[in-house]
């Protein structure tokens, strides 16, 4: 099955939304993690965090001038939803770390099978800093990891271990691909759904990492 | 009351080799101002304290360019590509922080404590050359306090006494590098002739040295 890049986003976005509660405080990193608040469903709240200061991000703002004083972790303006709170860096991390925050979606270049996340660099080519990134996947209480399958090469992301820095060990949850949904358990990568879209050899032949694949799936 | 400086004076406050905490999340409550006058005066080999080195247009950013620092302690260089650049050279030392640790490593020295025990890095390179603790059977990182000759930091409003409001999310980095430097130097967008209401105070006062205004 082939899926353009937007489709594959949305898919992977949209699942993501649905492990979203009443009342929860969602952190969501940069990029692809960020659009999971478009299919938020109407009928809960959710607190959307942002790192650089604030509780409770709107909409992108569209008339703030050039620089504003309410943006996101991106450092674009954004608007304020009811029951907004700002607040400065020390605090945001002591809700980050100290775990307040019950879930952050975050992107990745590689997880493995021990729930490993490397997403701040790869060495001699991409060092952007790992930002906010260590602290919420140690600090939060579910870190969920919305990516492509596979990367741009069609090479796997979801490996046996890292061949990159590390952002953390054993911290990550939940994979969510366009292809399928996955849990790391104590035993490994657990199978947890298949996009009907796809085939559970589309899933293995892309994967490097084991998977436990129930009978009843 | 508060020594009212112009945004030149301030500026010349800051001497070569000097480390120098600037507020800011990108472009968001930075004391750009102050920022720009150091770029034209050429204040070189500085020692760059903050989130992140902004993009290579803008303040923090202009200091990266214009080869005024000799190393950058920042959370994040991913918005200026001159900055990766200037790191793989060998031009400029880079150390990258977490960053919840860097602004509890700021948050330290202001508050005068020794340092701090945190998860954040265990098992990452981030671990390298630290000393580690187990407490309660969890591991964490023994990370040290972090100080400044000057802090650089923005407020949208101050009042003569030096106490300063902050906007929405102008406070990131600000209110902590208040507390932790030699020299303090707050850059309001606006001053205040009556007293701020004490109620709806961001960064005391009695953290300022300075206050630098255009037009002063």
């Amino acid at each position: 099955m082939e899926l353009s890049k937007e489709q594959c986003r949305e898919i992977i976005a949209r699942r993501i939304a649905q492990e979203l509660k009443e009342g929860d405080v969602v952190t969501l990193g940069i990029g692809l993690p960020t659009e999971v608040a478009n299919y938020i469903p109407s009928d809960i709240h959710v607190m959307l965090q942002s790192e650089n200061g604030m509780i409770g991000i709107g909409q992108k703002d569209t008339e703030a001038p050039e620089i504003a004083k309410v943006t996101n972790a991106g450092g674009l303006p954004v608007t304020t939803r009811p029951g907004a709170v700002f607040f400065d860096s020390a605090m945001s991390f002591t809700i980050i770390r100290g775990g307040h925050v019950n879930v952050t979606v975050l992107g990745a270049l590689q997880v493995d099978s021990h729930g490993n996340l490397a997403n701040w660099m790869i060495p001699g080519a991409f060092v952007p800093g790992m930002g906010g990134a260590m602290d919420l996947t140690v600090g939060a209480q579910k870190v969920i990891i919305a990516m492509e399958h596979t990367t741009g090469k069609g090479e796997p992301r979801i490996v046996k271990n890292c061949t990159i820095p590390l952002t953390a060990e054993n911290e990550v949850d939940m994979i969510v691909t366009e292809r399928c949904v996955l849990e790391v358990t104590k035993e490994g990568l657990l199978l947890k759904e298949i996009n009907p879209l796809f085939t559970l050899e589309d899933i293995l032949k892309d994967t490097e990492a084991e998977l436990i694949i129930p009978d009843n799936l | 009351m508060k020594e009212i400086i112009s945004i030149q004076q301030a500026a010349s406050l800051i001497k070569e080799g000097s480390s120098i905490m600037i507020g800011g999340f990108l472009r968001c409550g930075t004391p750009y101002k102050t920022v720009n006058e150091i770029v034209k005066n050429k204040t070189s080999n500085l020692t760059l304290i903050a989130n992140d080195t902004c993009y290579p247009e803008y303040d923090r950013g202009q200091l990266i360019v214009n080869k005024l620092v000799k190393k950058a302690i920042v959370a994040h260089i991913g918005t200026n590509p001159e900055t990766g650049r200037q790191m793989n050279s060998g031009e400029l030392e880079v150390e990258l922080v977490p960053m919840g640790t860097l602004v509890e490593k700021i948050r330290s020295a202001g508050a005068g404590l020794g340092g701090f025990l945190t998860p954040t890095g265990v098992g990452t390179v981030v671990e390298k050359g630290k000393e580690t603790m187990v407490v309660d059977g969890k591991k964490y990182l023994f990370e040290k306090p972090l100080k400044a000759d000057v802090a650089v930091v923005y407020a949208t409003k101050a009042d003569k006494f030096g106490n300063a409001f902050l906007e929405g999310t102008t406070r990131n980095f600000n209110t902590v590098m208040a507390t932790a430097a030699d020299t303090v130097i707050l850059e309001p967008e606006e001053i205040s002739e009556e007293p701020l209401n004490p109620a709806e105070i961001t960064i005391p006062g009695i953290f300022v040295d300075y206050i630098a205004f255009e037009g002063k």
